[in-house]
């Protein structure tokens, strides 16, 4: 099964954070995604710039707004996506346990429905 | 053979094997509604065929057959091909005619219902139903619930096992500790349930069903003391099950202790040995064993040893005061 590892986290900026927590964070990343590489699970992995760079778009009130920010302002943010193909939710949440956030934020797993691949939806419907 | 001969036959396979049957059927696609819904068919189709054709000689071997066909023609070829095949012992066994040849995978779909990632208040229900066959109404009236309420929550649990991937597997020594409380709790009460349901034939009912799965949860898992005490509890109970008779029930103090099954006494001793000798503490499921087996040993004595239950009872309270022990233990200091 794919799942999507939404890695949620408060965001400090890199003065509040410090070089070497920094520098030691980035190394985890690189360990992890080499990590879930290695065992031949990983499908993608993005890191995502801060909540501040991020533009929201919505048409639902009838006409296009677009904003600054995200559409929830929470304490904790999107902070990153790996996708992983893995036999079952176990598996999943071993990996999760192992995401470097795991300790200062919320790792979420979220199964896959279905994947746009070679020109058509494939797999389960997201409604039933 | 006649209609009603034959819906006797389906209704006996059903009682004694639904749970094994769902657990088989949903084990590779993870789909506990389907398979339910594929065994409902298979049952309906017996009823429809068994009168001519007669009752096949393995009817779980029969039945198992016609709903993974069934399985396969709702899940269509495209998806089958995703699913995992069922596995060669399976397929070995179904071609044998001795049912007890199918493999369990009973502990497997408790350990599903039970899994972390459950809501804890549907984990019980879950495997009542799915594991032990009760149907939504009556789990419906012990948890105090609308039947439809219940039903609905059902339908969104199994979903949820399905679409999350949750495996059916027995955990690890390491996971056992946080996964087996949910489960023992979900045997006892099932066992409970049964109980209440004076109309049953006692031998043949749930509670012989749910005794017997708390005995082979102790057995398989083998080092887990309160898989044991659980065991010999249910098993200390259903040994005074003759003695449960008119209404409403003789007090366990009244009953005539003649009625009560001393093999099954025995067995329930045995059992709690097994427990005793993982050492302690005792847990909650080890001290209500020890209750039951002190009462149980009137069929010897003669005699109640109520210093002994008082201070068992006070035991109990302390590590899981249930209205049901603390109202026993306030009768039992009444009665000094």
């Amino acid at each position: 099964m794919r799942y999507s590892l939404l890695l949620h986290y408060p965001e400090p900026t890199a003065d509040e954070l410090g070089p070497e927590a920094l520098a030691e964070g980035m190394r985890a990343f690189q360990a992890y995604a080499k990590a879930l590489d290695d065992a031949g699970v990983l499908a993608s992995a993005e890191v995502l710039q801060q909540s501040n760079a991020t533009t929201t778009v919505t048409l639902a009130g009838g006409e296009f707004v677009v904003q600054d920010g995200p559409f929830a302002d929470t304490k904790e943010q999107l902070g990153g996506t790996f996708v992983i193909d893995v036999p079952d939710l176990d598996a999943a949440i071993e990996w999760a346990k192992r995401a470097p956030s795991v300790s200062w934020g919320h790792v979420e797993i979220r199964p896959t429905a279905t994947r746009y691949v070679d020109g058509s939806w494939q797999g389960a419907q997201p409604v039933r | 053979m006649t209609g009603d001969e034959v819906r006797a036959a389906a209704e006996r396979v059903a009682r004694t094997s639904y749970g094994r049957l769902v657990a088989l059927l949903a084990a590779s696609t993870r789909d506990i509604a389907l398979a339910e819904d594929a065994l409902a068919d298979a049952f309906e189709r017996a009823l429809r065929t068994w009168p001519t054709a007669g009752v096949p000689g393995n009817p779980q071997g029969w039945l198992v057959t016609v709903a993974r066909n069934r399985i396969r023609d709702l899940l269509g070829s495209a998806a089958l091909r995703t699913a995992a095949p069922l596995d060669d012992q399976t397929s070995a066994a179904l071609a044998e005619s001795a049912p007890d040849a199918i493999p369990d995978k009973r502990l497997e779909l408790l350990f599903a219902c039970a899994h972390p990632a459950m809501d804890p208040a549907m984990r019980p229900p879950l495997m009542l139903q799915v594991v032990l066959g009760f149907d939504a109404a009556r789990i419906a009236s012990v948890f105090g619930m609308r039947p439809t309420t219940m039903a609905q929550r059902l339908v969104r649990a199994k979903r949820r096992i399905r679409d999350a991937g949750i495996p059916f597997r027995v955990p690890t020594r390491d996971d056992m500790p946080a996964r087996l409380p949910a489960v023992l709790e979900a045997i006892y009460g099932a066992y409970a349930i049964d109980w209440l349901d004076q109309h049953e034939r006692i031998r043949e009912s749930i509670a012989d069903e749910a005794r017997w799965l708390a005995v082979l949860t102790a057995s398989l898992l083998d080092t887990e003391p309160e898989a044991w005490g659980l065991a010999a509890l249910l098993t200390f109970a259903q040994s005074r099950a003759p003695a449960r008779v008119g209404t409403p029930w003789p007090p366990l103090d009244e009953q005539d202790t003649g009625l009560w099954d001393r093999a099954l006494i025995s067995e329930g001793e045995a059992l709690l040995r097994r427990a005793y000798a993982l050492g302690t503490p005792l847990g909650r499921f080890q001290l209500e064993a020890a209750i039951q087996s002190a009462h149980c040993d009137r069929a010897r004595t003669g005699t109640v040893d109520r210093a002994t239950i008082v201070k068992l009872y006070q035991g109990l309270v302390a590590i899981a005061p249930t209205t049901g022990a603390l109202e026993a233990l306030a009768t039992l200091m009444g009665q000094r």
